[in-house]
This record gives structure tokens, C-alpha cells and sequence, in this order.
């Protein structure tokens, strides 16, 4: 039996522990120590789900546990798993994982730097293991102010207006899906009164007048941190102020925050609404691979062409929702996990760039492979990644993804799907120019000479998540049957509606 | 008069001999060290606030113009509590003061006051509780005696807040000439929402607590007045003064004015619409931290007449829920600001720059002050404004909510750019390392774990809501 409320304890004490440290030594290798107990868990908790399902397990939610918080509300702390939930742990762990090493020589304020991190890590754990929406907005908020810090502190650039930008645009962010929740909790009648439960609700029948108020609410408010277009711009310059673990946890899971929302309350809970407005999800995540694409043509930072192909690519997550069919849904989850472990390499490799050549502008770099090969391959194996090279995880996701689009008849839908599809070609255009520019070719300056390639904790980082990457790419079987049935359930919570009309 | 007075009115009495004991301590003027008779006051306060807990029971006394239950224990155990905090927190800054004695004889006479007045079931008993809670607190801005911006603020406050008693009292009077009574049980039932006169007289009652919770646009004396009083009273005045006139506005709507309900729901929905966008608004522009935290609160008060709007029980027992998480917020940050304010003299906001470099306590007391009356989790400002929304939002006013959310993220940039001072900014001279006094850090780690510990237990909650009922 597995206890998912250790998931929250483990970086709860790693974090009160790093407090307690007294050098940056002692601080790196709690953290680290930490998030690899954690990794150890995160991992047993997905083998023994899937040991359980595979014994024939077929409850809903798996390892539940529920405690009354607040009895007069029906706030409940209420934790359970399903294979998307325990995916996104999965992703979460390694993402930590690697995000600490990569920050091993951060000497300014040591102690806060990880403390802040360990924070973020719990909010995302609570909030993919949490059934009740109240304890889910618990936690999404939670990991909204570490980020302005560790941006603000540690980060480069214009920092303080990318710190200010990023808080604010996730607290409007999530002061829509406040508003949308609330309005939810009271459309739900239950023999004891309004309910938060997730599970419940999803079984009730919400009114389809209110399902049309809310859901843009939810969507839109979950939209803003998974960069939905119009909504994206806290991300470009977010990503590239952070310093390098925030914009791997940036990117890697708070943007899968948004679209797990998106699919686990908004869509999951809101299925006729999400039928009505499946059009308009999908005009504004087309618009969002198609403009992020072009726009990350024109950037010259290596921080913000990642940043931007975020956008694009967390456009095929909400393209996958807003297609509304079995397979899409499967995609826009394997397309998260995909992006997040691709993009946190991604994000790793330029970090370990710019410490060693202090620039990030593409013109200035150039034959980087020559005198630090390991970073430099390690760059393009997650640029391969992105433009979705099979073998890869990005092919895979993508590829899951258009097929569940395709299968949608629509002349609408075909055309968007077409359109996704060919922006394919766009990213090709600027990973292969960046990292042609950036890392081969001629060395660009007489210093690079001098650089040492990666260093032990770099090396162990960016072989974990090319791991994970690789594993996904080759066997992508186990992280769809891990999702398959889950997606088939709301697949199935979507189509009951359809048919009962 | 049995033993029963002695219990019903113990808060009440056990307040009066302490400020009895305060006057023959002064009359005798032995030269006793400031320190060592603060630490005398602050352990009478304790003993005071825990007192408080004793021996709660339910009555009438005055032919019932004076009520208490266990609800009202509670308030008065809140502002108690507040009180002594902000007694710990004065220490640095009385120390040395001439008019150690003095200020904490006005300081209870007008918690005396407020006491009176949230125990009221009569309007004359409310008016004169209402009157000895605000004409001490004016003596007490200007205690500073030499200061010309406290005098300025002391004249604003005494005057303007006779204005707004004037005008209460002619609302009062009214009803008492429709109704020719002034006990609340005896009234209630007498009012009708259909009669002009009574209408006008409710609307003068309702500007007269709008003024005295600083709600828009009755807000204009707020900001002067906290800038130019020392920081312990601007606490006080916008904890401790603003908590007790929220349970009377309470009382009074909820009972009183239940006919009214209706109509008082359209005013407090405009009231809470521009006070809440007002109040942010002014806050972003403010550089004095006590003008800055005067807006903030300003803000806070609207969330809480937000809860109230509702009009149910769950309404209360959010708002003084909040109130509670809100004393323990709002006095983390003062207790904070005091400090500086009492070693370096610095109060604005620029000057906090680089203040984490230093004092890194300090800066993290303050920050999560700031956060949790931003209501970001998992302090317990999160909780309380989680469920004075959720209050407001049974009403089915999704506008309202929305203006209230929305506005949360305009406060949350007003709050980080303080928390940006504090840990982001680069300041050549930042504020040098503070040796702060005990009894100040007992202050600000009872803070520091209200904050941290409030939402988490849910007993309390429960409790409050629990006593109040439907």
C-alpha cells in the first residue's frame, strides 16, 4: 500500500532540514539526497500502480486517502492517483532531481535558493496527487511565489520586470480559476451540501448554463500557466530571466500544472461546455504552435528560442485537449511529460552554456562542440528532441497527438491539424539553425579554448533526463499504457454526454 | 447585583482595575524604569487576555443594554490578544517615552470602549462605547507630543471622526423617533425597509461605520492619520479599532437591520466594489510604508464586508475568522515596521531596500506578513480570504467575486514590490543589522506561527463557526 502523503512529506522535511544547514555543502546534498528519496518514491509509487493494475485493479483512483479538513465546507484533503496523475509525478521527480544538481555551485544565498525550489517541487506534487479542487488551488497557488523569488534573486536580465510579469500574469491566472471554482462548488448539490470532491463532481450533472460560465474560467485561468495564446507572454521572458533550475521547473512542470488543470478539472468536469467550446481551445492552441514557431524564428538569446518553442509546443498539449478524442488526449500527456523532460535539458544545456561562456546571443557562440562536446551534444540531442526527431520523445507525443486531431472529421479541425502538423517544419528551421550556429561550426572566439566540459553533477543531470527522454522515444508503450485508460475515462465522461443528448 | 455582574462584565472590569493600577502607579511616581514596568504592563496584559478565557458565560446586564455570549468573549479575546502583541511590539519605542504611563491608560480606555460597545443590544450604549473607543485613540496619535505630523493627524482624526459620529447620531436619532425605543430586540421588529424616513436614517447609521472602517469613500482621513501616528497606535488603529467596529457592524446588520437586508446588500456591494479597487489603487503609489500599509488595510476591510455581504452565518464566522489570521498579518508586518522605525527612524519604502542583506529574520517575518495578507498559501491569509470569498460568493454575485479576486492580483503587486525591496533591490547602505528586544521577538514569532499554523488547524474554524450557528 502506497501513502501518497509521503510524496508531500519527503521535500516538506528536505526543505525544513535545508533551513536547519549551515553551509552551502550541507545544503546541496540534503536537497539532493531529498529529491532523490523522492525520485525513489515517485518511482515505486508508478511500479506498484502499475503492478495493481495490472492485477486487476479497477478503481478509478488508486492509494486514496481522505481527512475532513474544514467539516462545515466540505473541504476535504483528499489525495489519490490515476496513470496521468502518477505520469506527472514521475516527470516532477526527475525534473527536481536533475534541476538540483544543475544548481550545485549557486553561491549567492545557497540555503533560500534550494528552499525556494523544494517549495515549488511540493506545490507541484500537491497539486497532481490532490482530488479535492479546494487542496488542488492550495497548492497551485503555493508555487506561484517561489518563482517570482528565485527569479527575481537569482535571475539575469531584466529580472524584476520578468519576476513582477510571470507573478501576476499566474495569480490573474489563478484568480480565474478561483472565480470558475467557487461558481462550480456551488452548482454541485449532495446529500451533505456543496462538495469539492473531484470524483463526485465528475459523477453529478452540473447545469450546462453554468458548465458555459465556468469553463471558459477554468480553461482560460489554467490556460494562463500552460502559456495559452493570448496568455503566454509571462513565459519568453520569464524563462529566460530565471536562472537555470527555475526555468527547468518553469518549464518542465509548472507549465504542466495549467494542462493537467485543463484536462483533469476544466475538461474532465465540464465535458458539455468543453464539447461547445472545443473550437475556440483549438483556434487559440493553433494559433499558438503557428505563432510561437514563427516568433522563435526571429529571437537571437538561446534562452528565449527555448522559451518561445515552449509556447509551440505547449500549444500541441491544449491541441490535444481541445480535439476532444481518446488518442489526442493520450498525446497532450505524453506531450507534457515529453516537453517537460525535453525542455528541462534543453533549458539545462543552455545554462551550462552560458556559465562558461557568460552570453547567450546565438551570434556570439559558435564550435562550442569542439572544446565542450558533452554539452554541446547534449544540446542537440534535445534540439533533435523538440523538432521531433523519432526515437525521441517529442516524435512520439507529437505524432499521438496528430492522430487523435486527425481523427476528427471536421473540416475545422483537419485544417487546424494540418496546420500543427507543418509548423514542423518551422521548428526544424530554427533548432537546427541555433544549434548549427551556436554549437558547430568554427569557434567563435579564442577564449572558448579554455573551457572544461561538464562537470560530474552536469553530466549525471543531463544523462538522467536523456534517459528519460530516450526511454520514452523508444519504448512509449509502458507511458501509454500508464495513461491509456485513464484518458479513455474521460474520453468516455465526454462521449456519455454526447449520447445522453 | 450578584456575582453574576462580576462574571458577565469580568473583560470589562478586569480592564478597569488595570488602568486604575496604571493611574496610581503614575500618581505615585516612584521613578521606576521604563523597562522594567513595561515588562510589568505586558504580564498584567497576559494575564488579562488569558483571564478573558475564563468563566465565559451568557447575559443580559442594564436592562439589557449590555449583552455578552460566548461569541462576543471571543472578539474580545481577539482584540485583547492584538493588544498585547502590540504592547510587546511598542517596547523599543517606549522605553524612553515620558508618557509611558499615559499611553497605556488611553490605550485602555479605548479598548474599554470598544469592549462596551461590541457588548452593546442598546444604540445609546453602542453610541457611548463607540465615543470612549475613538476620542482617546485621537490623544493617543498625538502622544508624541513633540512631533507636528502626529498634532496634524490628531486634529484630522478628532475632527473627522466627530463629523461621522454626528452624522450616526442623527441616524440614530431618527429611528429612535420612528420607533421610540433603542434597545436592538425592541427595534428590530419595528422597522420597515418600504419607509423613507427610516431608509434615510439607516443610510446615515451605515455612513457613520463606513467612516469608522475607513471603507470608500469614507476613507480620506485613513492614510493621513496613519502616517503621522507613532507605529504602534497606526497598529492599533488598524487592527485592533477596525476589528471591534467590524463585530458591531455585524451585530448591527445582522440583527438590527435584518429587515434591511435587501438594501444593505446593494450598498455593501458598491461599498466593496470601489473599496477594495480604491484602496489597491492608492496602495500601488504609496512610498511610507504606514500610508502603504493604511491603503492595504483600506483593501482588507472590503474583503471583509465581502463575507459579510452574505448575510449568514458562515458570512461571520469567516469575517472573524479572517480578523483573527488578519491580527496576526497585520501585526507581523507592523511589528516589523516598528522596529525599524524605532532603531533607525526609517519609514519609507525605498528604504527598505537590501533590508534582507542585514536582518534576515526581520525580512522574512515581514515577507510572509505581506504574503499572507496577500492571501497567498499556505499562509493563513490564504484560508481567510478563501472563505470570506466563498462566503460572498454563495450569494450568487459572480460580478462581485470577480472585482474581489481580480483585485487580489493588484494587491499581490503592491505587496511584492515591498517583498522585492526586501530580497531583490541594491542598496549601497541598507539598514544596518537591528537588536531588537525580546519581548518585540515574542511578538513576531507568536505572529510568525499564527500565520504559519491558523489554516492549518481546522478546529478553529470550526469553532468560531460552530458558536455562531446559521
Amino acid at each position: 500500500m502506497v501513502n501518497l502523503s509521503i510524496l508531500l512529506l519527503v521535500p516538506l522535511l528536505t526543505a525544513v532540514v535545508v533551513l536547519l544547514c549551515s553551509n552551502a555543502s550541507q545544503v546541496r546534498w540534503t536537497a539532493f539526497i531529498g529529491s532523490l528519496i523522492q525520485l525513489g518514491l515517485a518511482t515505486s509509487t508508478m511500479l506498484s500502480y502499475m503492478s495493481d493494475r495490472a492485477a486487476g485493479n479497477t478503481n478509478q483512483m488508486l492509494y486514496e486517502y481522505k481527512h475532513t479538513w474544514f467539516p462545515s465546507m466540505n473541504i476535504e484533503y483528499y489525495v489519490g492517483v490515476d496513470g496521468i496523475s502518477v505520469a506527472m509525478i514521475m516527470l516532477t521527480a526527475f525534473v527536481v532531481v536533475t534541476g538540483i544538481l544543475i544548481s550545485w555551485k549557486i553561491e549567492k544565498l545557497t540555503k533560500e535558493f534550494f528552499f525556494l525550489l523544494l517549495l515549488l517541487s511540493l506545490g507541484a506534487y500537491g497539486f497532481f496527487i490532490s482530488l479535492d479542487l479546494f487542496t488542488m488551488f492550495f497548492f497551485l497557488e503555493v508555487a506561484v511565489i517561489p518563482k517570482f523569488l528565485l527569479i527575481g534573486i537569482w535571475g539575469s536580465g531584466k529580472k524584476e520586470y520578468s519576476a513582477m510579469k510571470l507573478a501576476l500574469m499566474l495569480m490573474a491566472g489563478s484568480a480565474l480559476v478561483l472565480v470558475g471554482l467557487l461558481c462550480l462548488y456551488f452548482n454541485t448539490y449532495t446529500e451533505t451540501g456543496h462538495t469539492f470532491d473531484l470524483i463526485k463532481i465528475s459523477h453529478l450533472h452540473i447545469p450546462i448554463e453554468a458548465q458555459r460560465f465556468i469553463f471558459p474560467l477554468m480553461f482560460v485561468g489554467f490556460g494562463v500557466f500552460t502559456a495559452m495564446f493570448p496568455f503566454h507572454t509571462w513565459a519568453p521572458d520569464g524563462h529566460s530571466s530565471a536562472p537555470t533550475a527555475a526555468s527547468m521547473f518553469l518549464a518542465g512542470i509548472s507549465m504542466k500544472l495549467g494542462g493537467y488543470g485543463c484536462l483533469r478539472v476544466a475538461t474532465y468536469l465540464m465535458p458539455e461546455a468543453a464539447h461547445e467550446y472545443s473550437w475556440i481551445i483549438i483556434l487559440l492552441s493553433t494559433a499558438a504552435i503557428i505563432y510561437g514557431a514563427f516568433a522563435t524564428l526571429m529571437q537571437t538569446d538561446l534562452k528565449y528560442i527555448n522559451a518561445y518553442s515552449s509556447v509551440s509546443h505547449c500549444g500541441f498539449v491544449l491541441l490535444g485537449i481541445g480535439m476532444l478524442t481518446k488518442t489526442a488526449i493520450v498525446g497532450a500527456v505524453m506531450q507534457m511529460v515529453s516537453h517537460g523532460v525535453m525542455t528541462a535539458l534543453f533549458f539545462a544545456a543552455i545554462g551550462m552554456i552560458y556559465e562558461r561562456t557568460h552570453t547567450r546571443q546565438v551570434a556570439q557562440l559558435g564550435g562550442l562542440l569542439k572544446t565542450i562536446p558533452f554539452i554541446g551534444t547534449i544540446y542537440i540531442i534535445a534540439g533533435l528532441c523538440s523538432l521531433g526527431l523519432p526515437g525521441l520523445s517529442g516524435f512520439v507525443a507529437e505524432m499521438t497527438v496528430f492522430m487523435g486531431a486527425w481523427q476528427r472529421p471536421e473540416t475545422f479541425n483537419r485544417v487546424a491539424t494540418v496546420l500543427a502538423c507543418a509548423s514542423i517544419v518551422v521548428t526544424a528551421v530554427y533548432i537546427l539553425r541555433a544549434a548549427g550556429q551556436s554549437v558547430m561550426g568554427p569557434l567563435k572566439s579564442e577564449e572558448f579554448k579554455g573551457f572544461k566540459d561538464a562537470t560530474w553533477n552536469e553530466k549525471l543531470a543531463s544523462a538522467t533526463l536523456m534517459i528519460a527522454i530516450l526511454a520514452i522515444g523508444i519504448a512509449p508503450f509502458w507511458l501509454y499504457n500508464l495513461v491509456a485508460p485513464d484518458a479513455q475515462l474521460i474520453f468516455d465522461n465526454l462521449t456519455r454526454v454526447i449520447v445522453a443528448k | 447585583m450578584g456575582i453574576d455582574f462580576f462574571i458577565l462584565m469580568k473583560s470589562e472590569l478586569s480592564l478597569m482595575l488595570i488602568i486604575f493600577l496604571l493611574l496610581i502607579i503614575k500618581v505615585q511616581d516612584n521613578g521606576i524604569k521604563g523597562t522594567s514596568l513595561l515588562n510589568f504592563i505586558n504580564f498584567v496584559l497576559l494575564l488579562n487576555f488569558v483571564f478573558g478565557f475564563l468563566f465565559n458565560q451568557t447575559g443580559d446586564l442594564f436592562n439589557g443594554m449590555y449583552h455578552t455570549n460566548n461569541v462576543l468573549a471571543l472578539e474580545k479575546n481577539i482584540l485583547n490578544f492584538g493588544t498585547l502583541i502590540i504592547s510587546l511590539q511598542a517596547f523599543d519605542w517606549l522605553k524612553n517615552h515620558r508618557h509611558l504611563i499615559e499611553f497605556y491608560v488611553l490605550l485602555l480606555c479605548t479598548l474599554l470602549g470598544m469592549f462596551y460597545m461590541i457588548s452593546s443590544n442598546n444604540l445609546l450604549m453602542f453610541y457611548l462605547g463607540l465615543e470612549l473607543s475613538s476620542i482617546p485613540l485621537a490623544a493617543l496619535v498625538n502622544i508624541d507630543t513633540e512631533k507636528k505630523k502626529s498634532s496634524e493627524a490628531a486634529a484630522k482624526m478628532i475632527l473627522s471622526s466627530a463629523f461621522a459620529s454626528g452624522i450616526m447620531l442623527f441616524g440614530i436619532s431618527m429611528l429612535y423617533g420612528v420607533t421610540g425605543t433603542l434597545n436592538f430586540n425592541e427595534m428590530a421588529p419595528m422597522l420597515n425597509a418600504g419607509s423613507h424616513l427610516q431608509i434615510l436614517s439607516f443610510i446615515f447609521v451605515f455612513a457613520g461605520f463606513a467612516f469608522k472602517l475607513s471603507a470608500v469613500p469614507f476613507h480620506l482621513w485613513t492614510a493621513d492619520v496613519y502616517e503621522g501616528a507613532p507605529v504602534s497606535v497606526t497598529a492599533y488603529l488598524s487592527v485592533i479599532s477596525k476589528a471591534s467596529i467590524v463585530f458591531i457592524f455585524t451585530t448591527v446588520m445582522f440583527s438590527l437591520f435584518q429587515k434591511f437586508a435587501g438594501m444593505w446588500y446593494n450598498m455593501l456591494f458598491l461599498t466593496i466594489a470601489i473599496t477594495i479597487t480604491i484602496g489597491n489603487l492608492f496602495a500601488i503609489r504609496q512610498n511610507n510604508i504606514k500610508r502603504f500599509l493604511a491603503f492595504s488595510s483600506i483593501a482588507q476591510v472590503g474583503y471583509i464586508l465581502l463575507g459579510l455581504s452574505s448575510g449568514t452565518g458562515m458570512g461571520a464566522s469567516s469575517s472573524i475568522y479572517f480578523l483573527i489570521i488578519y491580527t496576526f498579518s497585520n501585526l507581523g508586518a507592523f511589528g516589523v515596521v516598528s522596529m525599524v522605525s524605532a532603531h533607525t527612524g526609517k519609514e519609507n519604502i525605498s528604504d527598505y531596500k537590501g533590508f534582507y542583506t542585514n536582518n534576515k529574520m526581520a525580512g522574512w517575518v515581514l515577507a510572509i506578513s505581506l504574503f499572507s495578507l496577500a492571501g497567498i498559501p499556505p499562509t493563513a491569509g490564504f484560508f481567510g480570504k478563501m472563505f470570506l470569498v466563498s462566503a460572498g460568493a454563495a450569494k450568487g454575485n459572480y460580478i462581485l467575486v470577480t472585482i474581489a479576486v481580480l483585485n487580489m492580483v493588484a494587491s499581490l503587486y503592491y505587496y511584492l514590490r515591498v517583498v522585492k525591496a526586501i530580497f531583490i533591490d541594491q542598496n549601497d547602505t541598507p539598514i544596518v543589522k537591528i537588536q531588537s528586544s525580546n519581548s518585540l521577538r515574542i511578538a513576531l514569532a507568536v505572529c510568525m506561527i499564527g500565520i504559519v499554523c491558523t489554516g492549518f488547524t481546522t478546529g478553529l474554524f470550526e469553532y468560531i463557526n460552530s458558536m455562531i450557528g446559521k
